[in-house]
């Protein structure tokens, strides 16, 4: 279900929900993936079984091709870099050198003619390595005398970000009361459909390497492969065909893409490597481990005056490039105020080195779990200042724009208190409390949560810049031509992979130049056909591929009138594009776009200079950011004899701005919302205490099924944007930002007459349970206390 | 292929496949059914078997047969022939209603109910049911043919009585009594997963006192099994919320929960209070 309340564009194709045109492909089996590749040589990375130590060995049988560090000299370490933050630089090598520092990284590469053989080599090659204890819980490596996981970061710190207001102390000294949450989120994968794949060819034409791989990046993974490889960037072109699925997994270099171009220079040949799932759960890249002390200083009219944090962050045995550890952490501390007017803050956020897989981004990056954590201090404070958690958050949102957070950061028009509104209304909250009453007196415990939270997207080169990074992504360009047939092509650098951008790009230029989607193509993820760009990650590619998708489109459009105008005899300003022509208005005067292409093309010797030749034109756009906002609520039912959740009803109202196509919309809340009540619910990778994973299948990893997921509501607000040429905000991520802290916070709710406090993400049946558990005991302490005093 | 090199043996019938199975058992020799539990164990290579004897085309194992007093089950019945009642009666409805729970649709089109029994995961609904209602396994091999009972034929955890050149060929269930009642319950965190605990009840009414409980708890302990304090729980009182709830209780202390990385015993045994609860709830 999805209502829409659009302000109305006045635009034919923009805001409608056509059909997606990348689905008939992939609904049809025709989609193209990386393992669809035929390939000479397979591989098999050689994992670590243990967590830490010193390889003193790798042995195999003889006349194996087995690759190891030992062979790989001259290739440069993956160093990551940020300028800020105390940041020490700490490097990986493509196979391990020496130490090993989690399970799962790589120590070797066996090398076959099928995958079949490869797999059967790798299980003879023995890696002997001698053990350190290892360090698995981010607190455990920050402790005084702990191991060193690298040298260059002592204390196994990698950054530190620290900030205070001005004013920070003044208010925390008069404030009414402080109310302190200590959340923990457990450890996720982002578990795309389609784990890692990479393959790479060589061109003996040419000498030439096309690297074929699953990523959300293919420019910035020719970059980065090149340098390490100390190759020309134009020997190498990378392609992201068909990819099933990122969420941020895949925008992250990974050392065995660069394994492959190694290989496949050395060999001269074509070498493949398809990644299996329990690969992908140990040793792809994980996220949202954190440990977040929060702290609300508020007066006596719950009004947040001042917020204060100590973010632990644990990243893992690397830091990712480009985004560097600091991803999480880093965002923990700019976005941790929230929708919410408060205009005093301290932070100390750390990334904190272990002997685990390395994080890296994942849908929402630090959001969902400080949102998570914002929302349970907003309910733990609406207890008690003895106030509905729906009225605290009245009394707090932010209402007047734009408004300057506490960190600096500048929000656009939102609708914060409007979205909050919204979902009240659709719920029917005193119907509900009624209903919870009367539920608890059969024993059955309901629970309602509200989750409100800012969605920062699209952000240009300023925002990456800001956290110094050395690699600072941002703007995107789009080249936009007519051919000479009529028909049109957009090359964009973003690199979509799920999002529909080939339709909503395509419905942007139609309206601009007056044409039907379906003759637009958008060409993406080839760095030999598509310009430089960032590629799609951070809710972004809407936003800035298409403002430069408009931008493109407009200059476009200017030279399609010329071009009109020449061969109409009138004049620009009177002719309009549409449907496929151009028309002096008022008239019938017209000419088809295909008979302009054909002249901008072949009869160019008729604008005696005036036009330039061909339909080909740019766009490049690099906006400072817009912040989107929603308001989600989460009904649940919690069994207290099991500890089991089940969702009744779960509602999103939520504003992105202007909306391109509301069905691709409606499918990234629902896809966002999936993932966060995963987060929420069942999805946690484990480590024991040798650092080994206990989670390594999709048995005991439990992202949700189709049985798990309840009905989405969702409501659309749409506040044209006034930072995006567009008008349309991101929404990537959304989904997967506010459900965990709505359904935790509905569970809380639930469990209110226990006065149990769930604090940890994933809020499974075994810590529900235990939770109650206590909570029966302590009571119970008490009554038998009391007794001893009778007695 | 993900799993180690194996060759595969497809005999045709029972005793070529007896034959083969005797001659590749030493050799770590293993029987191929549905291939449910087996074939993702392997492609993980935490078994690397060199010999597969798949019995998928043997014949004579296909048969679900009732002789008045039995139900007779083959190698090569699939979880799906139960989706609909097999023979009339309660066990009938027993088996339609537990089959509904096992897995996930296309798991059921071709894991079998023998081959669910020899694997003997803990978890495993038709153990439960074999437990509990006091199955005989008609195992044979070259060696010739031997019966075991259900309390003697599952060992522990993925562990049971037959040698490694047995072949489980058939189950046998004793038919319920016309009023018999039933209940089954199973809690797992999502549909279709391994349940964590599980419960199958069955009884009859003796002038409104219950008699001949069985109560079975599988999931909670390395194998399904009857408990007998449960069960004293509930013969010679009438049905209800009290006599329900002390069998709950007794099941929950009789058990010696297996624990894992996320659960403790003490959670088991919640499970096993709430799944034997509410299996006796479903009886009514």
């Amino acid at each position: 279900m999805s209502t829409h309340e659009t302000k109305g564009s006045g635009l034919k194709w923009v805001g409608r929900a056509i059909r997606r045109l990348e689905d008939p492909a992939l609904v049809t089996g025709q989609g193209r993936f990386t393992a669809d590749l035929p390939a000479t040589h397979w591989v098999r990375f050689v994992r670590s079984p243990v967590a830490a130590g010193t390889i003193k060995s790798v042995s195999f049988p003889d006349g194996a091709r087995v690759i190891t560090a030992a062979d790989l000299t001259g290739v440069k370490k993956i160093t990551p870099m940020l300028h800020k933050f105390s940041y020490r630089p700490v490097g990986q090598s493509i196979l391990a050198d020496g130490q090993v520092r989690y399970v799962g990284e790589p120590v070797a590469i066996a090398v076959a003619s099928s995958e079949e053989d490869a797999e059967d080599l790798a299980d003879l090659v023995e890696a002997d390595i001698d053990e350190t204890p290892p360090l698995v819980d981010a607190r455990a490596a920050l402790a005084d005398g702990a191991p060193q996981i690298h040298a260059e970061a002592p204390g196994n710190v990698i950054l530190e970000g620290k900030v205070q207001t001005p004013g920070f102390d003044s208010v925390w000294d008069r404030a009414a009361k402080i109310v302190a949450i200590e959340a923990r989120s457990h450890r996720q994968n982002a578990t795309p459909m389609e784990a890692r794949a990479g393959h790479a060819s060589y061109d003996p034409s040419t000498g030439r390497i096309t690297l074929t791989c699953t990523t959300q990046m293919p420019h910035l993974m020719r970059t980065a492969i090149a340098d390490l490889l100390g190759m020309r960037e134009s020997d190498l072109r990378v392609i992201a065909p068909d990819v099933g699925g990122g969420f941020g997994q895949k925008m992250s270099l990974c050392a065995e893409y660069v394994a492959l171009v190694w290989l496949a220079r050395k060999l001269k040949s074509s070498v493949a490597w398809t990644e299996d799932r329990r690969e992908n759960l140990i040793a792809s890249f994980h996220s949202r481990d954190q440990y977040i002390s929060l702290e609300g200083a508020f007066d006596q009219d719950s009004k947040l005056l001042a917020l204060r944090a100590d973010v632990v962050s644990n990243v893992g045995a690397y830091s990712c490039f480009p985004t560097t550890s600091g991803v999480e952490p880093l965002m923990a501390m700019a976005e941790m105020p929230g929708p919410y007017d408060v205009q005093q803050y301290q932070c100390l956020a750390r990334g904190v080195l272990t002997n685990t897989c390395t994080m890296a981004a994942y849908r929402g990056v630090s959001r969902p779990v400080i949102t998570f954590t914002l929302e349970r201090l907003m309910d733990k404070a609406a207890t008690a200042f003895g106030i509905d958690p729906i009225d605290i958050r009245r009394r707090n949102l932010i209402g007047t724009f734009p408004y300057t957070s506490a960190m600096g950061l500048v929000y656009d028009e939102a609708t914060y208190k409007e979205t909050l509104e919204m979902a009240v209304a659709a719920i029917d909250v005193p119907a509900f409390r009624a209903r919870q009453q009367a539920a608890r007196a059969r024993g059955q415990y309901l629970g309602i949560g509200f989750a409100t939270f800012s969605e920062r997207t699209g952000y240009g080169s300023p925002a990456f810049a800001a956290r110094g990074m050395a690699i600072t992504p941002g703007w995107e360009t789009v080249h936009l031509t007519v051919d000479p047939s009529g028909f049109v092509e957009a090359r964009i650098g973003s690199s979509p992979h799920g999002q529909g951008l080939r339709t909503t790009l395509a419905q942007i230029i139609a309206d601009e130049i007056g044409v039907a989607p379906d003759i637009i193509k958008v060409i993406h993820g080839d760095t030999d056909t598509a310009p430089y760009g960032w590629g799609t990650f951070a809710s972004r590619s809407l936003v800035i591929s298409g403002g430069a998708t408009l931008l493109a489109a407009r200059k476009v459009r200017a030279k399609l009138l010329k071009i009109a105008s020449h061969m109409l005899e009138a004049a620009p300003e009177d002719i309009v594009l549409e449907n496929g022509s151009a028309k002096v208005a008022g008239t019938d005067r017209t000419v088809t776009i295909a008979a302009m292409a054909r002249e901008a093309y072949t009869q160019t010797h008729r604008f005696k200079g005036e036009i330039e030749p061909g339909l080909t034109e740019s766009g490049t756009y690099d906006p400072p950011g817009t912040f989107s906002n929603a308001c989600h609520v989460a009904i649940v039912a919690v069994d207290i004899e099991t500890g089991f959740v089940r969702i009744e009803r779960f509602l999103v109202a939520e504003d992105a701005g202007r909306i391109i196509n509301p069905m691709i919309a409606d499918g990234q809340v629902h896809g966002g919302v999936a993932q966060g009540i995963g987060n929420a619910l069942l999805e946690e990778i484990v480590y024991d205490e040798s650092g080994g994973i206990l989670t390594a299948n999709l048995a005991d990893y439990m992202p949700p099924t189709a049985h798990e997921m309840p009905p989405i509501e969702l409501h659309h607000l749409e506040t044209p944007s006034t930072q995006s040429i567009t008008k349309a905000k991101g929404l990537g991520e959304g989904g997967s930002i506010g459900a965990p802290a709505a359904v935790v916070n509905a569970i809380n709710d639930a469990l209110a007459p226990f006065n149990v406090q769930i604090d940890e993400i994933p809020a499974t049946p075994q810590r529900i349970r235990a939770a109650l558990r206590d909570a029966t005991n302590s009571a119970r302490s008490r009554e038998s206390g009391n007794l001893g005093a009778t007695l | 292929m993900k799993p180690a090199a194996f060759i595969r043996h497809v005999p045709k019938t029972l005793d070529e496949a007896l034959k083969v199975l005797s001659d590749v058992a030493p050799d770590d020799g293993r029987v191929l059914a549905g291939g449910q539990s087996l074939v993702p164990i392997m492609a993980f290579r935490l078994a690397k078997p060199a010999h597969l004897v798949d019995i998928n085309e043997v014949e004579g194992l296909q048969h679900i047969a009732c002789d008045g007093k039995t139900l007779s089950i083959g190698a090569r019945v699939r979880h799906a022939a139960f989706h609909k009642p097999v023979v009339d009666g309660p066990l009938g409805a027993l088996l339609s209603y537990v089959a509904r729970h096992i897995a996930h649709y296309p798991i059921r089109m071709r894991g079998t109910f023998c081959g669910s029994l020899a694997h003997a995961d803990p978890s495993s609904e038709w153990c439960l049911v074999s437990a509990t209602l006091g199955a005989t396994m008609v195992v044979k091999s070259t060696r010739g043919e031997r019966r075991i009972a259900a309390a003697d034929f599952f060992e522990g955890i993925m562990s049971t009585a037959l040698a490694e050149d047995e072949l489980l060929a058939e189950v046998r269930l004793p038919l319920l009594a016309a009023d018999t009642k039933f209940g089954f319950y199973e809690f797992s965190r999502r549909a279709g997963d391994f349940a964590m605990a599980s419960s199958l009840v069955t009884y009859r009414l003796a002038g409104g006192k219950i008699a001949d409980a069985r109560v079975g708890v599988g999931g909670a302990e390395p194998s399904p099994r009857r408990i007998a304090e449960a069960e004293a729980a509930l013969n010679g009182n009438a049905p209800g919320e009290d006599h329900f709830r002390a069998a709950a209780a007794a099941a929950a202390d009789a058990v010696e929960p297996l624990e894992d990385h996320q659960t403790t015993g003490e959670y088991r045994r919640d499970l096993v209070r709430a799944v034997v609860h509410r299996a006796l709830e479903h009886s009514i």
